[in-house]
């Protein structure tokens, strides 16, 4: 592992380590670039993971402060923790449950596609899936997703074969153990899936792909990378050019550090990167960096989602193996006959007991819900993960009166479902239980949306400056030495889980930082 | 061998706790002389019961130190109404009246709320909440939805009843895989009463 000193100046520092941040740390280190890792949280392994849901979300999630408003229900029943994700070397890649889909064509032009959409701030993306192909290729090789480069699904469980009855009995075609970029047979140096049950909670066998036990190693192999985990970072700082130089963050024993950089990239998910750019508001730059277009943290977007439980008269046991274990393709398509536009996902889930009585209907109580409880082992479960509208108004913003352990403002999650969010959901609500009605369900209940796994849009792609913050390769706009490289960057969420989107974006962009540093454009 | 994870009743008790390893003893009966705190809640668990076989001693107490004996069987009451299950035993209930009582030990403020929600539930079931019918209790609690009191003791259920290993036990959820190899050879796939997938929607899992 490389030592960078804090006055280098030829570095590219990225923050964050997750599917953005780690994976682009990794191409470059490949390419003989310098890079410095600056990550909030500390570093865990397989070895250090536990099948224990809270001692694992006490070890993974990040739970510094933040705050919520909007009518969302998250904001009611979780009113300080907008969103599901991790602070930890790897990020939200050792929490993440594995579903690797490519977009469709027509997601990366919606604007043109659906139309004006009241009350939705659409935009076509700046590239298209024919541009993004070549590097969806090669992540899927990377992240070793099942059903592409010649590697076997993986085998469906219990909860799969429930979903899998019910929805071959209502007539869908496309259901399948999925895309997972998890290891149905060993590959590039871990093990098969043992089912374990516990991927939310870090995958202790190491067959899931997370960047903490792949791009990450392999970047520190090349001699280039200098990894900080517990490296929290304050502020961007620029010149007077304009151009970015360096980071101001607290190390692990809470000194205040500074280290140049000659590039800077953001990958703090969806809720910190906006932060950090409104966080380091200057002079120059009175809006925060690289807003001149005042999107940076407008049109957050958290996926249309929620769950259908089921309870069967006989037992399911939906806890054993992968918690994806399967999905259903068929409403993902353009439809607008639905009457909504978009599509959504259904995909299996699963809770460990300790989760489940909160998550199933946070608040809720009495018989009735104990009933749920009593039937925990008879019970099947579906995520439902759709596209939701992008909105100005649902944004990050910095929350003065509340300051984390360093002094800074809080971000504030602001989101209210729009129109087409909710007929979505109660479209898919409705599916998911005759799904399972179908399969011979004696009880379905509608789970309301968990903390956002899925953050995204707050620095959004545009080919304009005046519609977004960053051009088609992620570069802000303002600023040429300032990158954005995680989900922030989705001009619109599509029906997809995101994950394999931000590693595709994150090889290419990192031949775009490499190309441009050998011409000296940056 | 999974253990109750109640604190220890007697002292010689707390390094079995530690190491995840509780040997079955024989106790006549609970040794009150270590038992010191404000209230004691105790109670036996069936025998025969999937928990006796699980627990080091069919007798269970715990000791609280802030409230009072029937202060906390008010909690394990409401916590019935709450959260009614016949499966779980009195045992689980007295991990929330444990719990609470814990979070109101140097907490003024907590101890006095708890209190005072305690004792307006008695007030409300004219004298005694626990003794109170099943009717009474859920139209007392439900009354009390929304208030600081309510919001505490049901928030405080979610781990009480349900992170422990007699609750894992008693609905039926292993807890960690890890240790057993997963699920790959242990019935991820044994579900029998609906058709089988096709190879292609689920291929067979590779066993080396």
């Amino acid at each position: 592992m490389a030592s960078i000193a804090f006055n280098d100046d030829s570095a590219v520092v990225i923050i964050g380590s997750g599917a953005g941040g780690g994976t682009l740390a990794n191409e470059l280190c490949q390419k003989g670039i310098k890079v410095v890792v600056l990550e909030a949280g500390a570093r865990q392994s397989p070895q250090s993971f536990v099948n224990d849901e809270w001692k694992s979300f006490s070890q993974l999630a990040w739970l510094d402060p933040r705050t919520t408003s909007g009518t969302w229900r998250v904001a009611k029943d979780f009113s300080g923790l907008p969103a599901w994700i991790c602070k930890t070397v790897g990020g939200s890649t050792t929490h993440w449950a594995g579903a690797s889909l490519r977009f469709q064509e027509h997601e990366f032009r919606v604007k043109t596609v659906y139309g004006d959409i009241k009350g939705a701030n659409l935009l076509d993306w700046p590239i298209t899936l024919s541009e993004l192909e070549p590097y969806y290729a090669k992540a899927e090789n990377k992240m070793g997703v099942t059903r592409t480069n010649g590697i076997p699904g993986l085998p469906g469980n219990n909860n799969f074969k429930v979903m899998h009855a019910g929805a071959k009995k209502l007539g869908y075609k496309e259901v399948h153990t999925g895309n997972m970029a998890i290891n149905s047979q060993p590959r590039d140096g871990r093990g098969r899936c043992m089912q374990l049950g516990f991927c939310f909670q870090g995958c202790k066998s190491g067959a899931k792909w997370s960047t903490l036990y792949t791009e990450i190693p392999k970047a520190e192999a090349t001699g280039n990378l200098d990894l900080r985990p517990e490296a929290h970072v304050t502020r961007i700082e620029h010149n007077e050019k304009g151009l970015v130089t360096g980071v101001v963050y607290f190390d692990k024993d809470g000194k205040e550090q500074r280290q140049k950089a000659r590039v800077v990239c953001v990958a703090g998910n969806s809720i910190e990167t906006p932060r950090l750019l409104l966080l380091s508001a200057s002079n120059m730059f009175k809006d925060g960096l690289a807003n001149s277009s005042g999107q940076v943290g407008r049109n957050y977007m958290r996926h249309m989602t929620g769950s259908v439980y089921a309870a069967f008269k006989d037992p399911v046991h939906m806890y054993r193996g992968t918690t994806m274990a399967g999905i259903i393709r068929d409403e993902s398509f353009f439809n607008p006959k639905r009457g909504f536009v978009g599509g959504y996902e259904m995909e299996t889930v699963s809770l460990g007991l300790a989760f489940m009585p909160a998550f199933l209907d946070p608040g809720a109580w009495g018989a009735d819900y104990a009933w749920w409880m009593d039937h925990y082992t008879n019970l099947a479960g579906m995520w439902l993960v759709g596209e939701d509208m992008p909105r100005e108004t649902n944004r990050i913003t910095l929350n003065t009166n509340v300051k984390d352990k360093w002094g800074s403002p809080v971000a504030n999650v602001h989101y209210d479902d729009h129109e087409n969010d909710i007929v979505m959901r109660n479209h898919a609500f409705t599916q998911g239980e005759r799904i399972y009605q179908a399969a011979g369900a004696i009880k379905t209940y509608r789970t309301p949306p968990y903390p956002s796994t899925h953050n995204l849009g707050t620095c959004r792609l545009s080919a304009k400056a005046s519609d977004g913050v960053a051009n088609k390769w992620g570069q802000t706009h303002d600023i040429d030495n300032l990158f954005i490289s995680d989900g922030s960057q989705f001009t619109t969420g599509a029906a997809e889980n995101p994950t394999l989107t931000i590693v595709s974006l994150a090889i290419r962009q990192a031949d775009y930082i490499a190309k441009q540093m050998t011409e000296k454009a940056i | 061998m999974k253990t109750i994870p109640i604190q220890a009743v007697t002292p010689e008790f707390s390094e079995c706790e530690e190491s995840g390893v509780v040997p079955k003893q024989n106790l006549p009966l609970v040794r009150r002389e270590f038992l010191k705190g404000s209230g004691i809640l105790m109670g036996t668990l069936a025998t025969g019961s999937i928990l006796a076989g699980l627990a080091p001693s069919p007798v269970w107490a715990v000791e609280l130190k802030t409230l009072t004996k029937a202060e906390g069987q008010t909690l394990m009451a409401m916590g019935r109404v709450l959260y009614p299950h016949k499966k779980l035993p009195d045992a689980v209930y007295a991990i929330l009246a444990k719990d609470l009582d814990g979070s109101a030990a140097g907490d003024a403020g907590a101890a006095s709320m708890l209190r005072q929600g305690i004792s307006n539930l008695n007030a409300l079931a004219g004298g005694n909440f626990a003794k109170a019918k099943a009717d009474k209790q859920l139209a007392i609690v439900k009354g009390m939805e929304g208030s600081g009191f309510f919001n505490t003791v049901r928030g405080q259920c979610m781990s009480s009843l349900y992170n422990n290993d007699m609750a894992f036990a008693a609905f039926g959820f292993p807890g960690s895989a890890w240790e057993k190899g997963g699920y790959i050879t242990r019935g991820f796939q044994d579900l029998k009463w609906l058709p089988a997938p096709s190879k292609e929607a689920s291929p067979p899992a590779y066993l080396g």
